[in-house]
Formats: structure tokens, C-alpha cells, sequence
């Protein structure tokens, strides 16, 4: 049957065909609905949010030693947080099936670096493979694990924004059949690496890297389509796409397995052809390697762009710029200059009641990423660094070290975060006595990537009702002294407990209690308005940036706009009253009890 | 280029909807047995930002991204984003946009403020620009959300799928508690169609 299916869905799909076991993941976009729909439709998979990438890449590992299929899903970013098992696994290779998706972001989308993971597969001696569409997506996984289960290793699915968020139609089958699962086997030759044995098995990677490239030379996923053109392209993933978009007649040599290279089918193709141009999105991946294979006679990255996306545009433009394309479709409309539309703090999000604060005393903030990392657009502005996950708290006791920063600095970031790779952060800063204030913003949920459920929110992937961990007695467990909860929308109260943590020798830790406003329960519902007559225009609300505010007609005398609020988008969380002076921010009526 | 290939793009701002509408859109193609493919990209940009999703329809379908200059038919359910979404309009193409205004706070202190009158600066560059109330429409009927399927129905007649694939894409694809709503929303938007043609 055919169902349009996004890549992300398809993967979840070919996982339930192939049969897999177990899957594992921590949520980043463009990853996150793999495992999202892996939970929703096929509960006969265990399947589980982990705390961070190393955990369940580790999970997979553990799944597969135990010889059931396991699928780990991550954003690209992920993988840096995953490396560490990732490059040993290669050493030990598999028991059940291993296939772990990359999903890459070129454009940064939603992520902080555009890097290109098919490096990481070079880098690991591991196969990759690149779907171009849903249907590959599906297909891929399925072919994933028998390429992982016949050459003994973990096989990476290179994935990217684009393949992962497109939707396309998919011929969907009923699941194989799996032969007998092999229980785990004491093998400790292949699965204990200390030196003597992980030597052995070094070898076994270079044997398996050169089966593997007799492998790729046969596979139908590098495959030529002729059409007789003294022009060849070599293209994957979703440049293949827009290749065959522009010049759907051209010969082209699509690449479906990016490591190893299949260089004999490569060679003759560059042999046939006067010209071959490889397009690809990001770095040069296939153009160096097929280079080092010394097939010279290639052109590539001279004509697109290593940075950002491709798109029919800019592969239509490269292609104009070799020679090869005539016209390029352009804009039909000379562009209009207009406003920009960035991503903001949602209405009433708890986030923006500690930036007040924080914006108020001036202070030093290096952030984390979450919808928090907003906290640094104006008007706020009140976040000033933010590298990788969990990466405030050991940015903020350098910087403390150093004494790098006039001001106190306080490190934030959420809670989810803290529990991917915050915690040993903070463990740094008990050990070695670092005067800063850690803010964790406990908003019960990891909001960014649509709202997944983590150790602390009660629940797992599965729907399960669970232990959830006390964050604030983690953190007095870690040794903090001072670790003290606060309503990030009560401005004084917060204001109080910043002050004073911030003049506190040593670490310390305030945790905000409110919830995400997307949470299904309401926060608040009552809207505020403002009493024209007595603002003074002094804009203390605009400056706290809830996009509910508004420059209202009425001026003051001195000419500056007096507020409005949007009665629909208001939603009553009470912030713009507590920072109006003359208290012209009031209810519209009294508010219904919470439910 | 496959000249057979029909080219959507529906625009908006987070929360209103446009991924519902191309999920119809390209559900009903399915039905008709065409190949699909739709793209859009969500995440950090949905948090209020611009949300666009490109729907090509045909026979066999290569890129997921529409070429600029190549959609018949572009559906805005914000105005300025229409504007902004031309870039993608052929030459002949429609642009059908509601004349909902979204004014994000920061085109409110400083920088490029929201333009006056975007659908008139659409008008100055072509002619076929269809405006539809579909904010105020949606509010009648009780419900603001609605705007995306009022436009679907509007740009239904140039799509030509007959009437009953659109109800049943939408009845196998909103929740059950707003299938009476939508399809109400669908006739008033064919109802605003037929008297536009
Ligand atoms: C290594 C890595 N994994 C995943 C992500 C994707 N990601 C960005 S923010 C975020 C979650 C943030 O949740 P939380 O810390 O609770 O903050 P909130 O968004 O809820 O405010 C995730 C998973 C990432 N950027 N890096
Ligand atoms: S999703 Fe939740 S945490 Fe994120 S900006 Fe909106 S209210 Fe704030
Ligand atoms: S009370 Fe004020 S700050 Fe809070 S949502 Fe309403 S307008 Fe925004």
C-alpha cells in the first residue's frame, strides 16, 4: 500500500519492517519524529527517550550485543556527544543489527554548526548510506541492517533536514522474517577492547572496509542512469533530487552508499563521460575521495557553495556557472525588502520572567541551547554565549577563573539540557569552587524540539508513568549548598534570589518551577490591558519583549507611544504588570480559578 | 525542467495551520493516484517565525523544493508573507492571500516596520491576486483557526480536484471533533470561489 510518509516516518516504517528490537534516542531536530512515530505505531518496538546521544547510542550497542536489531536515532550534533562508543563499536562490530540515523541540518535550520557527518562514517570505518527521498528512507534501513548483520558492523544513515521533513509516497510491506534471535555470546576476544584484543580487531575493520568496497561496486544503490549525454553528474541524498530536477536527461551516477566508495564503478563512469561534474550539498565529501581514488578528471565545489543548503536554485546557478545549464529560473518578482520574522519566545513563556531579571542587573549569562537561547534577541538580549549542550556551566567557571567578566556570571540552561550533560557541569563547579549561579529552567518539558518527555518530567517514551528525578536534590546531592526554587514569572521574587545567589561565595543553584505554556494544561487564561490614562510610556514592557505588547496609537505628551496588549494572544502570565510602575497593566476581569 | 509538474507553495506564520493545508492538499493528489512530494521545514522557525511548505504534484516528482518563479498558485494566510512569498509566483501564477495581518514585535520598534498595504504592493506587480476576508469568515464561524481551510477551497477550483476528495481528505485528516467545522469553512471558501470566477 502506498502512504505519503515523511523520511522521518519512513524511517520509523522500515524499522518495524526490518524487524528491529530496540530504539533509542535523545530528541534534536531533524531527528526527533523518527522516534516520535517509532513509539506511536509500533508498540511492539521498545523504544526510549535516553538522557543524552552516548547513552542510547550505548542502549543500541547493548541491544545488539544482545542480538536484537537496534535502531539509535540523533541529529548531527549528536553524534559528537555519541562519538566516543561510536569509534570503539567499530572495533567490536555487531550481534543483532546496529544502524544509527544522522540527521544533518545544512542551513542550520534548527542547530548551532552546519557540520557534515559523512566524515564521521570515514572517520569510523563505518558504511553510510544516503537516502534521496521517503521511499529510499524506508528501503535504506531495511538494507542497513543486513549490510550491518553480513559485514559485522554498525552502519550509519546519513539523513538531512530536507529528506528528513520532505514527505513522498512510500510502498510500505509487513515486516520480514528474522531467523532465531543469538543471545549474547561471551565473546571477549570481540567485545572486551583492551589493547590486545581491539588490536585484532583493527585488522577486522581494514578487512571488512576492503570486502566492503567489492561490496559497493555491485550494490544497486550506486547506480547509472545513461541517457547517452557527454555529461555525467555524480550526485546523493538530495542533490540527486535537484539534479534530476534541472537536467532529468543527463547521465548520472547516483551514490547510495557514500562509504566506501564504489571507485572502479566511478573510474569508468569518469572514463565514458568528457565532463563530470559532482554536485553535493556542505563539503566536498565525495570530490576529496574520489581525488585520493586518483580520478582527477572531476569538477565540484568550483561551481556550489560549501555553506547552506542546495536547492534547485543554487544547483540550477552552479550548473550555469559550468557551462552546462543555459537559463536558470530566478525569482519571478523583484524581491520586497520586508520586515524579519525571527523565532521568539512564545506569549507568556516562564523563560522571559528570569531574562527580565537577569536583562535588570546586567549581567554576564552564557547560555545553553533550548528555547531559552532566545533569551538573547532584543529587546532581552540578556544571553551572550551558547556553544553546545550543557556547555554554560564549564563556559561560565573559565570565564569565572579567569576573571574574564566584570560583572557576575550566571550560567542558564534547561532542564533538559542539565540532564543531558549539565550535571557533570555543575559537578565541576562544586569540585573545583567556582563562584557562579547556575539558573536551571525548569519548564518540566524539552520544549524545543516539540515537547518530549526526560527523566524528570514523570513519564517515558512509551507513555509509561515512571520516577522522576528531583532536580534539587541532585544538585544538593552534588554537593551545591545553596539550591533554592523560584516562579520565574514572580519578577521580585526572582529578582531576590538572583541578588543574593549572585553575591554567594561558591556555587549555586536556582531552579525555576513554571511550566511550559505549550503544556496541555493552561498556565494562566485571564488577559491584561492597559489603562491608557495612566501609562506613562516608559516602555519598561516592551522592553521584556512579550510579542502580546504593542505600540498603541495614543501617544503620551512627550510623544512616545503608551502600550496596548492583544487581548487574543495575551494569556495572562502577569510579567508586564509586575514591571509597570504606575501600575497601568491590570486584569481585564478576575481570572478564573487554574484548572 | 517537467512542465506537467504543478507547483503549490503555502505560506503563514507559526500556529496557523499551513502544514494541515498541504497535508490536505497532498493527500487528495494521492487519492487521485498522482505522485507527491511536500517540503517544509519546522523547528526553531515555527517559534512565531515564517512557516512555508511547497507541494509539487505530477506524474513523477524530483525535487521536493519548488524553483522560484514556478508556483501556480501561491496561498498566504498572512499578507505580508504573501509578499514576501513572491519570489516563487510565475509569471501567470495566483496568489491568493488572506488579509490577515500578523505584525511581530519586532517590526514594531525599529528596523523595516510592516508595510501599509502589502496586498496593494502585490497588486502593483500582478493582477491576479484573489484577497480573501478568510480571518473574518473564520471568526463568523466561530473558530480563528480555520483560515487555511477556507483558502484551500478558494484555490480548489484551480487545482481541479472535485469537491468530495477535498471532503474526504478532510475528514481522514483533522481530529474528529473538527471535521463539521472545516468542512463548513470548505463550503463557505467554494462559495467565495465560484463568485470570484
Ligand atoms: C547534542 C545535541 N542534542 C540535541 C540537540 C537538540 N536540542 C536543542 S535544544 C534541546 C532541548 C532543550 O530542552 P530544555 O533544556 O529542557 O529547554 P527548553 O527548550 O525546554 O526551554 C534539544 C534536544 C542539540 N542541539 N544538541
Ligand atoms: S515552547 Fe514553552 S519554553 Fe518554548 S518559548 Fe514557548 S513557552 Fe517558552
Ligand atoms: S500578561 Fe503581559 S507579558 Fe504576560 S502574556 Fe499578557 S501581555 Fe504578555
Amino acid at each position: 500500500m502506498k502512504k505519503l510518509l515523511s523520511g522521518n516516518e519512513a524511517v520509523a516504517r522500515g524499522a518495524f519492517e526490518a524487524g528491529v528490537k530496540l530504539a533509542a534516542a535523545y530528541p534534536g531536530t531533524p531527528s526527533t519524529e523518527i522516534l516520535e512515530n517509532v513509539a506511536k505505531h509500533f508498540p511492539s518496538i521498545y523504544c526510549e527517550w535516553s538522557p543524552n546521544e552516548k547513552v542510547a547510542f550505548e542502549v543500541g550497542i547493548g541491544g545488539s550485543l544482545g542480538g536484537g536489531r537496534s535502531l539509535v536515532t540523533m541529529k548531527h550534533v549528536g553524534v559528537n556527544v555519541a562519538a566516543d562508543p561510536l569509534m570503539t563499536f567499530s572495533y567490536t562490530g555487531v550481534n543483532g543489527g546496529f544502524v544509527f540515523i544522522s540527521a544533518d541540518d545544512p542551513e542550520m535550520h534548527s542547530s548551532q554548526n552546519e557540520q557534515d557527518n559523512r566524515y564521521f562514517a570515514k572517520f569510523a570505518q563505518i558504511p553510510f548510506l544516503e537516502p534521496s527521498d521517503s521511499q529510499e528512507s524506508k528501503d535504506m534501513v531495511l538494507l542497513a541492517f543486513e549490510i550491518s548483520e553480513q559485514f559485522d558492523t554498525p552502519v550509519m544513515l546519513r539523513m538531512t533536514t530536507r529528506i528528513s521533513h520532505s514527505k513522498g509516497l512510500v510502498e510500505t510491506s509487513d515486516p520480514i522474517e528474522l531467523g532465531e534471535q543469538n543471545l549474547f555470546d561471551r565473546d571477549v576476544k570481540k567485545y572486551v577492547m583492551v589493547p590486545g584484543h581491539a588490536r585484532a580487531r583493527h585488522k577486522h575493520i581494514l578487512d571488512r572496509t576492503a570486502k566492503l568496497a567489492e561490496y559497493v561496486e555491485n550494490s544497486p544503490l550506486n547506480k547509472v542512469e545513461s541517457y547517452g549525454t557527454k555529461l555525467g553528474i555524480i550526485s546523493g541524498g538530495i542533490s540527486y533530487q535537484y539534479a534530476k530536477d534541472i537536467m532529468p536527461e543527463t547521465d548520472i551516477l547516483k551514490i547510495g552508499i557514500g562509504y566506501p566508495l564504489p571507485n572502479k564503478m566511478i573510474k569508468e563512469f569518469v572514463d565514458a563521460h568528457e565532463r563530470v561534474i559532482i554536485v553535493e550539498e556542505l563539503e566536498p565529501y565525495y570530490e576529496e575521495a574520489i581525488r585520493i581514488a586518483g580520478i582527477h578528471k572531476i569538477e565540484g565545489k568550483k561551481y556550489f557553495s560549501r555553506e547552506g543548503e542546495l536547492s534547485p536554485y543554487r544547483v540550477a546557478k552552479g550548473l550555469q556557472k559550468a557551462g552546462v545549464v543555459e537559463t536558470v529560473a530566478e525569482p519571478g518578482y523583484d524581491p520586497t525588502q520586508l520586515f524579519p520574522r525571527p523565532p521568539v519566545l512564545c506569549v507568556g513563556c516562564p523563560h522571559r520572567g528570569f531574562f527580565a531579571v537577569l536583562k535588570k542587573l546586567k549581567l554576564t549569562v552564557t547560555g545553553d541551547i533550548g528555547c531559552y537561547t532566545l533569551g538573547t534577541l532584543q529587546p532581552l538580549g540578556a544571553l551572550h554565549s551558547c556553544i553546545c549542550m550543557g556547555a554554560s556551566i564549564g563556559n561560565a567557571i573559565g570565564m569565572e577563573k579567569v576573571n574574564g567578566s566584570k560583572e557576575d556570571i550566571v550560567a542558564v540552561l534547561g532542564d533538559s539540557t542539565f540532564l543531558h550533560s549539565g550535571i557533570t557541569g555543575v559537578l565541576d563547579a562544586v569540585y573545583n569552587q567556582s563562584d557562579i549561579t547556575i539558573i536551571i529552567a525548569d519548564n518540566r518539558i524539552t520544549a524545543m524540539t516539540g515537547g518530549q518527555q526526560h527523566p524528570a518530567t514523570g513519564y517515558t517514551l512509551m507513555g509509561k508513568k515512571t520516577k522522576s528525578v528531583d532536580i534539587a536534590e541532585l544538585c544538593k546531592a552534588l554537593g551545591v549548598e545553596s539550591v533554592r526554587t523560584v516562579d520565574p514569572l514572580d519578577y521580585d521574587e526572582t529578582m531576590t534570589a538572583v541578588k543574593e545567589e549572585i553575591k554567594r561565595p561558591g556555587p549555586s543553584v536556582i531552579i525555576t518551577n513554571r511550566p511550559c505554556v505549550l503544556m496541555p494544561k493552561p498556565v494562566y487564561d485571564t488577559p491584561y490591558e492597559v489603562i491608557l490614562d495612566e501609562c506613562n510610556g516608559c516602555s519598561a514592557c516592551f522592553r521584556i519583549g512579550c510579542p502580546a505588547i504593542l505600540p498603541s496609537k495614543e501617544m503620551t505628551k512627550k510623544n512616545r507611544p503608551k502600550a496596548e496588549i492583544d487581548p487574543v494572544l495575551c494569556n495572562g502570565c502577569s510579567l508586564c504588570a509586575q514591571v509597570c510602575k504606575p501600575e497601568a497593566i491590570v486584569l481585564t476581569k478576575q481570572p478564573e480559578a487554574v484548572k | 525542467m517537467d512542465n506537467n509538474t504543478q507547483n503549490i507553495l503555502i505560506v503563514g506564520v507559526g500556529g496557523q495551520g499551513v502544514l494541515l493545508a498541504s497535508e490536505l492538499l497532498s493527500e487528495v493528489a494521492m487519492m487521485r493516484g498522482l505522485d507527491v512530494k511536500k517540503s517544509e521545514v519546522h523547528g526553531m522557525s515555527q517559534r512565531g517565525g515564517v512557516v512555508s511548505s511547497h507541494v509539487r504534484i505530477g506524474a513523477k516528482v524530483y525535487s521536493p523544493i519548488i524553483p522560484y518563479g514556478q508556483a501556480e498558485i501561491v496561498m498566504s494566510f498572512e499578507q505580508a508573507e504573501g509578499l514576501r512569498a513572491m519570489d516563487w509566483l510565475a509569471k501567470d501564477g495566483r496568489m491568493i492571500v488572506s488579509t490577515t495581518r500578523l505584525v511581530p514585535t519586532t517590526a514594531n520598534f525599529g528596523g523595516l516596520g510592516y508595510p501599509d498595504d502589502p496586498i496593494a504592493e502585490m497588486k502593483k506587480k500582478t493582477k491576479n491576486v484573489i484577497a480573501i476576508e478568510a480571518d473574518k469568515i473564520a471568526n463568523e464561524l466561530g473558530n480563528p483557526r480555520l483560515i487555511n481551510t477556507i483558502l484551500l477551497a478558494v484555490a480548489s477550483p484551480f487545482l481541479g480536484f472535485e469537491k468530495s476528495v477535498w471532503e474526504e481528505a478532510i475528514k481522514k485528516l483533522v481530529k474528529p471533533k473538527f471535521v463539521d467545522i472545516n468542512l463548513k469553512a470548505f463550503a463557505q471558501g467554494s462559495k467565495l470561489a465560484e463568485a470570484s470566477l
